[in-house]
């Protein structure tokens, strides 16, 4: 079923091909035999779909770039013109600007995921620490990315996330005019925002090989968080996990189109088909979703350097998570206590995107703040501390033992199988 | 359940501060909806209304708004209004463009054709500002340009329903929403007229329609009320020219996956039938018997 059988190829080429360069046998040990828990359940599909999704992204925005002008006096009817005189322009572009925010969602859903199971455990840092990485980029990409169109949007975002810098004690402000290559957002921060958008998603590409290949040294973790013992424990890769992934890739890819063919400017801001204006600001400023919880821990401080510091803190944060949970048990199934405190972090989460999204004043500030303390309490309080106290549940002795009994119960009203019968 | 009490126990406080968060939001009331043929999974722009905005755009609109994005040419493209090639030269050459440089390299207007784009009715902003007391914004991609937002929980609903309309709704309303007299305590900066959807009331636009102004053909009433929604429908062609492709491709899409999904699921499920665990598999299993030929 499963097991390390190595690659033997029939094929007299593929035998010659084999003894000078082995990318099939990497394959194959790679994406056909691979072991993977059975018991697997449909979050475990989210780094496929990413995969895809990159795939998509990249694809996508080569095509457009073909297209594109950067520099601001043409820069945002050049995107028009994709929209009206290329052929399928409007489902490139589309299918781009809502593919980003269906790598985050796909993104933040991994994350999530990592985190409810343990993921990032004692032998996974490294695997953890890569996925961080990955969102830093993908952070990076998503924001150069939206500045490309230049419209109102664009620029007042490039305006305000890097004036950030100028937080920075003594060099900040050299260092925006750096970032900026003049003395305000121009055409020379557009040029070099483009350059970049078309870099970082190949450095991402680099990156997620490092990601897949930590995954391959130390295996898949799985539901129980109990380590695969037994060839019954796994499955091979390929048909299983493979059709697995597909199907749901296939599932998120109807959410996509729902995006992009019915409701494609849903999840854009109105103010982007405005072209950009230096001397016009719009009233409210806000970025992209998949960005507004770190905006809300930003502006719920009331120091601008503070407020920086916690908007990086909030992400870097995240590459110590296994080291600040204390806990020997992976995951929250068996950790009563911790469950309570995942969700509501999960809440906290929508709760703070949903703070970015408002002004920041009266109470949406109180709850901001609320919001931004549990966040940070939950890493630097919460987590170490339950790890040392929560009163575990017993973990099962193997994944085929959890299988037999969350599925069929044995000996229970279940009519006993015919076999047995005979 | 303690989680989820907690979570309860969360969202009664989130609930008990929300709504005095929330009554900072409207002061402004919001467009009304309206029926438009675009609208949802099988919408196509009505091109007679298309046509209708059209005429209104270029007997009103066009005096101080461009539309410099749109080609002439894409008025007879399919999915459009409808005009004939002739028809959207014809309207063309009614527009005077800056022609080509000649043999002593002057430039003089010649007549629009289909290659070119509707102009801009003044040389640069400078001169709209003197002319009009403010720089009357392209209306090339306005339908889309503008918004409003309508709180929680009915933006969530819009995901749903496909709610998009928003830009064409809003552009409806700010037509129809002059009011001679501004309310009792507004006062309006000179030159300003009373609008009850613009953002802070204030709109240096006069009222640009009023009843009969424009002449319909097709019999299709007029008045106010049908000119802001035609034009409206109009703008949203005008920023949108590939909407009824969109929808019609997306339907398509749609009912691929949907099938392939459901092949992939069910090809999951054999595939992985045959590696269940059965409480019985802790037994010793007997040999399958097959029936002899």
């Amino acid at each position: 079923m499963s097991g390390h059988a190595t690659y033997q190829p029939k094929n007299a080429f593929m035998q010659w091909m084999e003894r000078r360069l082995p990318i099939a046998g990497l394959v194959y040990s790679s994406f056909i035999v691979y072991p993977t828990p059975r018991n697997l359940n449909y979050w475990w599909t989210f780094g496929g779909i990413l995969a895809f999704m990159l795939g998509v992204q990249i694809i996508t925005g080569i095509v457009l770039a073909m297209h594109y002008t950067p520099h601001v006096d043409f820069a945002f009817n050049s995107v028009e013109q994709i929209m009206r005189d290329v052929n399928y322009g409007w489902l490139l572009r589309y299918l781009h600007a809502n593919g980003a925010s269906m790598f985050f969602l796909a993104a933040y859903v991994h994350m999530f995921r990592g985190m409810y199971y343990g993921s990032y455990k004692d032998p996974r840092e490294v695997l953890w620490i890569l996925g961080v990485i990955l969102l830093l980029l993908m952070i990076m990409t998503g924001f150069m990315g939206y500045v490309l169109p230049w419209g109102q949007m664009s620029f007042w975002a490039a305006t305000v996330i890097t004036n950030l810098f100028s937080a920075i004690p003594m060099v900040g402000e050299s260092i925006v005019t750096w970032l900026w290559g003049g003395y305000s957002v121009g055409n020379p921060t557009l040029n070099r925002f483009y350059s970049l958008h078309y870099l970082l998603p190949f450095v991402i590409v680099g990156v997620v090989v490092l990601h897949v290949w930590a995954l391959h040294m130390v295996g898949q973790n799985n539901p129980t968080g109990v380590e695969p013992k037994t060839e019954k424990d796994t499955v091979a890769f390929t048909p299983y996990a493979t059709i697995k992934d597909g199907f749901l890739m296939v599932v998120f890819c109807i959410l996509f189109a729902w995006f992009v063919f019915y409701i494609p400017n849903f999840l854009g801001h109105p103010d982007n088909y405005i072209p950009a204006n230096p001397a016009v600001t719009p009233t409210h400023i806000v970025p992209e979703w998949y960005y507004l919880p770190f905006y809300a821990i930003l502006r719920a401080i009331p120091n601008k350097l503070l407020g920086v510091a916690a908007l990086g803190a909030s992400i870097v944060i995240l590459a110590f998570l296994p080291w600040l949970d204390t806990s020997k048990v992976r995951s929250a199934r068996y950790r009563p206590l911790y469950r309570q405190f995942f969700w509501v972090f999960v809440i906290v989460c929508i709760g703070l995107g949903w703070l970015g999204s408002k002004p920041p004043e009266g109470n949406y500030v109180l709850i901001a703040r609320i919001f931004t303390v549990y966040y940070f309490a939950y890493f630097l309080v919460i987590l170490p501390i339950l790890g040392k106290v929560e009163k575990t549940k017993p973990l099962p002795n193997s994944i085929t033992e959890s299988v037999l009994q969350s599925g069929v119960p044995i000996g229970a009203s279940a009519p006993p199988p015919s076999g047995a019968r005979a | 359940m303690t989680m989820t009490r907690t979570v309860l126990a969360l969202a009664v406080s989130l609930a008990a501060l929300a709504p005095a968060a929330l009554a900072q939001d409207h002061d402004t009331e919001l467009p009304p909806k309206n029926r438009w043929s675009f609208a949802g999974p099988f919408g196509k722009f009505d091109q007679g209304q298309l046509q209708r905005g059209l005429k209104v755009y270029r007997e009103v609109c066009q005096v101080c708004h461009g539309l410099k994005l749109v080609a002439f040419r894409t008025l007879a493209d399919p999915g459009g209004p409808g005009f004939t090639t002739a028809q959207a030269a014809a309207i063309a050459a009614e527009y005077q463009v800056p022609g080509e440089p000649d043999d002593q390299g002057e430039i003089k207007p010649r007549p629009a054709r289909l290659a070119d784009y509707f102009p801009t009715p003044w040389p640069n902003e400078q001169a709209a500002r003197a002319r009009y007391n403010a720089v009357p914004p392209d209306l090339s991609v306005m339908a889309k340009a503008r918004g409003f937002e309508r709180g929680f929980p009915r933006w969530v609903c819009d995901m749903f329903t496909q709610y998009q309309e928003h830009g064409v709704d809003y552009l409806t309303a700010l037509l129809r929403g002059y009011e001679d007299k501004p309310p009792a305590g507004v006062t309006l900066p000179p030159g300003n007229f009373y609008n009850k959807y613009f953002p802070g009331h204030a709109i240096a636009m006069p009222p640009p329609l009023s009843d009969k102004r424009v002449d319909y053909t097709d019999g299709a009433p007029t008045t106010v009320e049908q000119y802001a929604k035609d034009v409206s429908a109009f703008l949203m062609w005008a920023a949108e020219p590939h909407l009824e492709a969109r929808k019609r491709i997306g339907l398509q899409v749609f009912l691929f996956l949907i099938v392939l999904a459901g092949l992939l699921y069910f090809t999951k499920k054999k595939v992985w039938h045959a590696v269940e665990l059965h409480p019985d598999e802790l037994k010793p299993r007997k040999p399958t018997e097959y029936p002899k030929a």
